[in-house]
């Protein structure tokens, strides 16, 4: 480069490339660098958790179990233009495929599928399959109706239609309380099926609830901290972090042992005669139970943003308002507050973000009404097994947090998070 | 912020209700930790303080909980599936977020906004939805229930914890300190080892023992993904709370608690050292 | 010429050797069973016998029942479990599955006297995947000292009725038993719960019984809960296990009493996931455990019936607290006047629905 000499192209280097070139060059080999630093650690979260999720997120519209146990019965069922009966080559095919599903023992398999839809069609296919075992010849049609009179109902039918496709809707529409009538019109779950709806809200403002906690209790210690000396805040400093580096689920334990109706707390109320032996409050496997101990494990998250923040609004502006003449009530809403606005927001969406996936304590300690969306997630992938529905409220959920996060992205920055 | 000599009444009132406000606010988020510490050491199986403890009568305290997690086989082997999945998920995060944090850090870097979403998602998506998808993948590609499945899925998310503290140490890095060893003639890894590692050090640290508690304190992806022989001490105590809390999860609680203050000491010195090393006052 | 033959076929030797799959014994099995006293019954009268004969350890796992954990392992391609105790609806359903491995009955060992494992147990408790080991049932149970006197409650409808008898109540976190009760109480005979609840309008009704004492009721997952939410004063009175209650009253003197009246009773089987990765000790497990004898073992442990008649027999005081273990389990004449027969074939249908239904009901 100090060799460059002026020529009628512009600058050279000593070896005669064009120095601008020679720039560009030298720019992309280290961006190459760049990226290769980042691109291993790129991958690894590709592949171990990207991919997974999406993976898992595709089952909320798969639907593979009746192509892969009556697979010819599909096909046929698909390309039947549907209503009534089908014609008597559908119910042979069926009938000769429900036979050998059941001698390789894979039709529970379909069953289980079908038995979400209607709770009827475990027993049905079975008992079919098992008598069919003993007709040899058609028509099918008029066999399958004497084993069970179900096979002549068009709604039946209108259901395996329904079913057979490789992808479905029905876990979004599920989702959402929705649900297909026989007539294959969407419409609302049965009353007694209807929660989703109810859970997506309670979540939403349970997280509301404790952000906002988080922040009423979270500004003042953020703001002691912050003006006191570093020496002592240093000191506070550690009343914060200390729970933020303790375990998730002794923080869970040491509330059970606190709230419960034997626990600490009503053992000193009934101590000091407030309530007596057999008033204990209900305190915890509930609500309450939920939003308190909630509200400890995620107050640290707001704090630490409001903190560093805090730290960093210079005391003269507030000096200065004052002189001018501002009550100090004026001049913290006016000059204080809207400066905290940043940390408020950071700490805010974070802690919002959290809870509103949060699984463990509401698990722990929520008892029947602290169940969040998370929860019912969990039944179904491991309870209910109904996997497509728990992947659809996965997928919604996901999506809700994501937006937030794109929001924080936007508003903070997450390369501006920081920790302690 | 101490009270002027010439606050009026009302201030003087406001400032000490502000003080008892503050102080409530913080017996709020100590007080549930300190609690179980001495309730650990209760002689009775109780989970409140007996007039013995209160009395301060030696008998009524007794380390018969913690002989218990001694003697449990259980308890044991869990606590080594939680040191060796911790340390391997720790090393695996740090060498690959340390490496990518280096990279994020280069002025240079195309689509930085975008890897650095990509590189912190695991810290955001909710672990439900994590465990669930590590659980179908990993059973299909045969990872599930083994050892390296559960590091894998604890390395991915320990890392952005190790990206975010180590890209804080790299604010404020002076790039040209690299041009300067290298035109002194340092090989890239003389460099790297002689005038980048030192700086960065304590964010490395830190964002090692973040990666460390996160997957010491870990319990949703275990639930999903452990087999019964990977047990890790937050499944054993899930198993314990679900059930029925005996006194040995008061001990064992007590145990990570002291476990948590001696890496947030450690935690804190580093910090004070690299704002030191950088100059920032703390 | 020679050598080289015999290199050939030496190399031919290690090539088939290093080819068979190595048949490999063994060294532990993952039993799944539903843990506290039950799981301690069966280490002391199966597990440990096993192990002292085979050399195969045996890792003794728990779970809270249901067929979902299984399934999830077969349908994911990632079973670890060998052998699972569950209830005869779930090894049904297993079995319907192809979840749980057809099970070569006819190699069961015959009684000492001789009659073959088909008729020597009791009727209905062999199946083709699963081998029954107890009878056992689902009873509610409430502290003496808290109702001295005999004024406690005596039946299913007092167990509903918080006026009479205030305080909290805990059920099972399923919909199993707590259906039947509630249609109990609201006056449906024992011997048409069934039929009732096959209807909507059955259920409507039973959903609604339950509705009286929905906010009164501290839900439990696993057996070993209520004998401890009794103890704790957190429940005035609870559904439980019979062997579980029993076992608290026998071996740590707790005062508490049984009410047989409704009981639901069922029974608990041997079933192996298809795939079990150590499928054929697993099997000579559960040959070895459900013989007469260790069956009878296992009575001495907890108050639960062996599922094999010449057992009976051999059952006599408890290990322990040597009670006789006869009047306390769920088959004596006086326990067994109003008691249902927990109906696998209607579980096997509904389960799925009512447990959704069951779960919705529960979170709002």
């Amino acid at each position: 480069m100090t060799d460059a000499t002026v020529s009628p192209v512009g600058l050279m280097t000593s070896d005669g490339v064009p120095l601008k070139q020679s720039l560009a060059r030298a720019e992309r080999r280290s961006r190459i660098r760049a990226m290769m630093l980042v691109a291993p650690l790129f991958l690894f979260i590709m592949i171990t958790f990207i991919v997974p999720i999406i993976d898992m997120l595709l089952r909320s519209v798969d639907n593979p179990r009746f192509q892969e146990v009556l697979p010819e019965t599909a096909q046929v069922l698909m390309e039947w233009e549907g209503g009534g009966l089908p014609p008597e080559s559908i119910y042979a095919v069926m009938a000769a495929e429900m036979k050998a599903a059941m001698k390789d023992r894979s039709l529970g398999r379909l069953t289980s599928r079908l038995n979400f839809e209607d709770p009827g069609m475990r027993t049905l296919m079975f008992k079919t399959a098992r008598r069919l075992n003993r007709v040899d010849e058609g028509p099918w049609k008029e066999a399958m109706i004497k084993i069970d009179d179900e096979w002549g109902d068009p709604q039946v039918w209108a259901l395996m239609k329904r079913t057979a496709p490789a992808y479905t809707t029905i876990h979004y529409l599920n989702a959402f309380d929705l649900t297909v009538s026989p007539e294959g019109e969407i419409v609302a779950q049965p009353e007694e099926l209807q929660i989703y709806g109810l859970l997506f809200w309670r979540t939403i403002w349970m997280s509301l609830l404790i952000t906002g906690l988080c922040a009423l209790l979270g500004f003042p210690i953020a703001y002691l901290l912050a003006t006191l000396p570093t020496k002592t805040s240093n000191l506070l400093m550690i009343l914060v972090l200390l729970p933020f580096w303790t375990s998730l689920l002794v923080r869970t334990t040491t509330w059970i042992v606190l709230l419960q109706t034997e626990g600490v707390i009503n053992d000193i109320l009934v101590w000091a005669t407030i309530l007596n032996d057999d008033e204990r409050i209900q305190m915890i496997y509930n609500q309450t139970g939920t939003i308190v101990a909630m509200t400890h494990i995620l107050l640290p998250f707001m704090v630490l943003p409001l903190y560093s923040v805090m730290k960093t609004i210079d005391p003269s502006y507030m000096r200065a308002a004052r002189s001018l003449g501002a009550t100090q009530v004026t001049a913290f809403r006016r000059i204080y507050f809207p400066n905290t606005i940043p940390g408020l927001g950071a700490g805010g969406i974070l802690v919002f973000i959290l809870a509103i996936g949060y699984y463990i304590t509401p698990a722990l300690v929520g008892g029947r009404t602290g169940q969040l969306i998370s929860n019912f997630i969990a039944f179904h992938m491991q309870e209910s097994l109904n996997w497509g529905l728990g992947a659809a409220l996965g997928a919604i959920l996901l999506a809700g947090v994501l937006a937030m996060y794109w929001l924080y992205n936007k508003l903070i920055g997450v390369d501006n998070m920081k920790f302690g | 912020m101490s009270l002027p000599p010439y606050a009026s009444p009302l201030e003087r009132a406001w400032y000490y209700s502000f003080r008892t406000a503050c102080a409530l606010i913080f017996l709020f988020l100590i007080s549930p930790i300190l609690v179980i510490i001495p309730l650990s050491f209760n002689a009775e199986p109780y989970f409140t303080f007996t007039e013995g403890m209160i009395a301060l009568d030696a008998e009524a305290y007794s380390i018969r909980w913690y002989q218990d997690i001694v003697g449990n086989e259980q308890w044991i082997h869990s606590m080594e599936n939680s040191i060796i999945v911790g340390i391997a998920s720790t090393i695996l995060a740090t060498v690959l977020g340390t490496t990518a944090a280096l990279g994020l850090s280069r002025p240079n870097m195309p689509y930085k906004g975008l890897a650095m979403g990509v590189l912190i998602s695991p810290m955001i998506v909710p672990l439900i939805i994590t465990a669930a998808g590590m659980f179908f993948f990993y059973s299909k590609v045969g990872l599930a229930q083994t050892y390296l499945g559960l590091i894998l899925a604890h390395t991915a998310l320990g890392t952005p914890f190790v990206v975010i503290t180590v890209t804080a140490t790299l604010t404020g890095f002076d790039q040209s300190l690299i041009r300067a060893s290298q035109s002194l003639g340092a090989t890239p890894t003389r460099t790297f080892f002689k005038v980048i590692m030192p700086l960065i050090l304590p964010g490395v640290i830190s964002g090692a023992l973040f990666a460390f508690v996160t997957s010491f304190d870990e319990v949703v992806v275990v639930l999903f993904l452990a087999g019964f022989e990977q047990r890790t001490i937050p499944r054993q105590m899930w198993a314990g709370i679900r059930e029925q809390i005996s006194p040995t999860i008061l001990a064992v609680a007590t145990v990570l608690i002291t476990i948590s203050i001696m890496l947030l000491t450690t935690v804190e010195l580093l910090r004070r050292r690299s704002d030191r090393l950088r100059g920032i006052k703390s | 010429m020679k050598t080289r033959f015999l290199k050939t076929t030496a190399l031919a030797a290690v090539l088939a050797f290093a080819t068979v799959p190595a048949v490999q014994a063994a060294d532990a099995i993952t039993a799944v069973s539903w843990g506290g006293a039950y799981t301690k019954s069966q280490i002391e009268a199966y597990h440990k016998p096993f192990e002292a004969k085979t050399g195969i350890k045996i890792n003794s796992q728990d779970y809270n029942g249901g067929l979902a954990e299984v399934r999830a392992q077969v349908e994911a391609g990632n079973v670890t479990w060998d052998v699972v105790d569950m209830e005869l609806s779930d090894a049904v359903r297993g079995c319907d599955e192809g979840i749980l491995e057809p099970l070569p009955l006819s190699d069961l060992p015959a009684a000492p006297d001789g009659t073959a494992a088909a008729d020597d147990f009791i009727a209905g408790t062999l199946h083709d995947c699963a081998v029954a080991t107890i009878v056992w049932s689902t009873i509610f149970s409430y502290d003496e000292e808290k109702y001295p006197g005999g004024s406690g409650p005596k039946t299913v409808a007092d167990f509903f009725d918080t006026a009479k008898f205030p305080g909290k109540r805990g059920l099972r976190k399923s919909p199993k038993v707590n259906l039947e009760w509630a249609l109990l109480a609201d006056g449906v005979a024992a011997d048409k719960v069934y039929e009732i609840l096959a209807t909507d309008a059955g259920v409507e009704r039973a959903f609604a019984k339950l509705d009286t004492i929905k906010d009164d009721v501290i839900w439990w997952e696993a057996g070993a809960q209520p004998p401890q939410m009794l103890a704790d004063g957190e429940v005035a009175m609870t559904s439980a296990y019979n062997g579980r209650v029993f076992n608290a009253v026998a071996t740590e003197d707790k005062p508490f009493n049984i009410v047989w009246d409704g009981q639901v009773w069922d029974i608990d089987l041997w079933g192996i996931p298809t795939g079990a990765p150590n499928k054929d000790a697993a099997w000579d497990f559960i040959k070895f455990s459900t013989d007469t004898q260790r069956l009878a073992d296992q009575a001495s442990w907890i108050s639960y019936g062996p599922a094999r008649k010449s057992s009976a027999p051999l059952v006599g005081k408890h290990a322990v607290a040597g009670i006789p273990m006869g009047p306390h389990m769920p088959t004596a004449p006086e326990n067994f006047t109003n008691a249902i027969q927990n109906d696998f074939a209607f579980w096997a249908d509904y389960q799925d629905e009512l447990t959704v239904r069951f779960n919705t009901w529960l979170a709002k």
